[in-house]
């Protein structure tokens, strides 16, 4: 079993992603927001599973359902917020939207490129770099299941295994894309044998357990690190919001939400700790208390940090 | 307020109703699926009542049936190439990016294939692109983009940009019409923001066609979009200090309407050119060289553009405010060039 300190941080983790979360749609929904942004609700066990299992050296690209790495991997609630609210503290200095534009190679993150699944191409660059320069790193890329409907999927999933890049593919799926669902996307939902039939390894994990994600991507990012060449990871999941956040998701059955909310990853992880007696119900409560004011802090800063001086329009172009 | 139009239909107010640009551009696809039989739509999240991420096409699923209103995955390349092909079979797809932020991932299907089908080999590409583009409204660079300029500069295409509700319809329905691939970009910060009397039942606007929304004897203001309305409304603020502008709506940007473009320039001898788009290249570019090239004579003042910065569209509103024109810009270049 793993470590209980490592298992009830996963919990702190997820507590912190689920409350940032629970914070910016309510802002959003009252009006307190700018432009549009991405709900995480659903995706906090992959988030943070991946991002815990990543050694310090590696580098995410993560997508827009990955808070959960963001702050695991060391960006502050409060640039985040910065960058929802278009402020000059946010990592792309009110340049990007939401959660567009967030990279900080210090921090081993490249910004999300909202062209699916762009990000890919560009992980496999990364990796190739490692492999190139004898490092031992890893690139962790992560799409969602429309992003395996895109031909760039394929090409990138052929060269990985071609030169054994050491590259990790996170493949979210939260059963839609936008309004469109599992079925009406691909006849085969079956990731892995796609993953397969490319020559990549591909496994497939419970993606609201965040214990097994975890357990998931250390093996796979092990596994590349050394040199076995790339692997895939399908992540089954919900997205139990909607799309974006104007997105009521009336397409969405309201059963198969009822369904999904009881394997809620943040639930889950309590019972198990509990019931396990790795923790106690009130240190939990304490994390999560702890998480909610940490968030509220957060939110203080950036809505009192400065928006950029439309005088800086054209700084950063060029490098 | 003199000049036409500033209702901004080519309808007059007692044909037809009024409508927002976005129920316009809908009523047209219907329309036209309601016409031929051939007319298919096609695009991420179009179908089954959901209807697309702006809901343009809600609705026409249960009207026409889900076959034509094919639900696709993200694989922009990939449909807009089976546009072309079922359009080189005689149907004419209306293909909808779901915004044109994302057109780039179909570039080469549109820009090396479909464009020069008709000339390599006679191949006809009667599809239409919807292409929901333009910014102002906090949405960032990858939501944000005006890029109408790459596909002027490409031999085959035809490409149009309504401004008015009128205009969204009949351009539309002139795009599906035509034998060539045509790419209509539609400026999402119209959608429901401006509503204009526009024809029921059949009503065409044929591409290649300018519209003179407004005349002054002063100065000429040349532009399209979500340009015009900012061009009408600094046009009407210097009318109140005696400056007289004309407001000419290009409309289609591809093939361009060279005579009424230099006609209204030589009947006032000076220009601005404006459009959302960035400045660097162009469309403005273009009408700016034309004039250079054809009116020389005739100018009182150097052709003058505003376009967007040199920049990706920034997100935070005092980057966007400072990247994009506006009213109060245009009135001001005006202002400086009605004193040359
Ligand atoms: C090339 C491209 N086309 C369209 C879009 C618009 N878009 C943004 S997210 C999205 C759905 C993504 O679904 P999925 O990959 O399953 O990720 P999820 O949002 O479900 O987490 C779409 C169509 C895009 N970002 N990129
Ligand atoms: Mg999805």
């Amino acid at each position: 079993m793993l470590d209980a300190r490592l298992r009830t941080d996963m919990y702190a983790w997820m507590s912190l992603t689920r409350a940032f979360d629970d914070q910016m749609v309510a802002m959003w929904k009252s009006g307190r927001g700018l432009g549009g942004t991405f709900s995480q609700r659903g995706h906090e066990a992959i988030s943070v599973g991946v991002g815990m299992a990543m050694g310090p050296d590696d580098v995410a690209t993560p997508m827009h359902r990955d808070l959960g790495t963001y702050l695991v991997r060391g960006m502050t609630p409060e640039r985040i917020f910065g960058n929802l609210l278009g402020r000059a503290t946010g990592p792309s200095q009110g340049r990007d939207a939401n959660l567009h534009g967030l990279g900080d190679l210090s921090l081993g993150i490249i910004g999300f490129i909202s062209h699916i699944p762009q990000a890919l191409p560009t992980a496999l660059g990364v990796a190739m770099t490692f492999r190139h320069r004898l490092e031992p790193r890893v690139a962790v890329t992560f799409i969602g299941d429309g992003g395996t409907t895109a031909g760039a999927f394929h090409e990138v999933l052929n060269m990985a295994a071609v030169w054994a890049a050491p590259l990790v593919v996170v493949v979210e799926n939260n059963q839609y894309a936008y309004s469109t669902p599992l079925n009406q996307q691909m006849a085969s939902a079956d990731i892995v044998a796609k993953a397969e039939a490319h020559g990549v390894l591909g496994t497939r994990v419970d993606g609201n357990d965040v214990e097994a994600v975890y357990l998931a991507a250390r093996d796979s990012i092990e596994r590349a690190r050394a040199g076995g060449g790339p692997v895939l990871i399908q992540a089954d999941t919900m997205r139990m919001l909607g799309h974006a956040i104007h997105d009521g998701a009336e397409y969405v059955p309201e059963g198969l939400l009822a369904d999904w909310e009881q394997r809620d990853p943040l639930r889950l992880t309590r019972n198990r700790l509990v019931e396990q007696r790795t923790a106690t119900p009130e240190a939990l409560d304490s994390l999560d208390r702890a998480a909610a004011s940490r968030i509220q802090q957060a939110v203080a800063a950036a809505e009192a940090a400065p928006f950029p001086d439309g005088d800086s329009l054209t700084d950063g172009v060029y490098a | 307020m003199t000049g036409n139009n500033f209702g901004f239909t080519d309808a007059p107010a007692s044909s037809g109703r009024e409508i927002t640009y976005l129920e316009a551009i809908a009523e047209s696809i219907a329309h036209e699926m309601e016409r031929d039989p051939n007319v298919l739509v096609l695009g991420e999240d179009v179908g089954g009542d959901f209807g697309g991420a702006f809901k343009v096409t809600k609705g026409l699923a249960a009207r026409f049936g889900d076959d034509r209103v094919l639900n696709t995955p993200i694989a922009e390349l990939s449909f807009t190439g089976m546009a072309t092909g079922m359009a080189l079979m005689g149907l004419r797809p209306i293909v909808e990016m779901q915004f044109a932020d994302f057109i780039s991932t179909a570039f080469d299907s549109i820009v090396q294939f479909a464009a020069s089908t008709h000339y390599r080999w006679g191949g006809r590409v009667p599809w239409v692109v919807r292409a929901p583009s333009d910014g102002g409204i906090r949405s960032g660079p990858y939501h944000s983009q005006n890029p109408e300029a790459w596909f002027v500069h490409t031999p085959g295409l035809k490409v149009v940009a309504p401004a008015t509700p009128a205009d969204a319809k009949g351009l539309l329905a002139a795009a599906v019409r035509d034998d060539n691939p045509v790419i209509y970009f539609e400026a999402k910060p119209l959608y429901r923001s401006i509503r204009g009397h526009v024809p029921d039942g059949e009503h065409v606007v044929p591409l290649g066609e300018a519209s003179i929304r407004r005349t002054g004897a002063d100065l000429t203001i040349i532009t399209y979009g979500s340009m015009v309305h900012e061009s009408m409304a600094a046009a009407g603020a210097l009318e109140s200090d005696g400056i007289g502008a004309t407001v000419v709506d290009l409309r289609t940007l591809k093939p361009l309407d060279t005579d009424t473009i230099l006609d209204a320039a030589a009947a006032t001898g000076k220009v601005i050119v404006v459009h959302a788009a960035n400045r660097l290249a162009g469309v403005g570019a273009e009408v700016a060289a034309l004039i250079a090239e054809h009116a020389f004579e005739s100018l009182d003042g150097p052709v003058v553009r505003l376009g967007g910065a040199d920049t990706p569209v920034p997100f935070s509103p005092p980057l966007e405010d400072a990247y994009r024109p506006n009213a109060a810009r245009i009135e001001s270049a005006a202002r400086r060039l009605a004193e040359w």
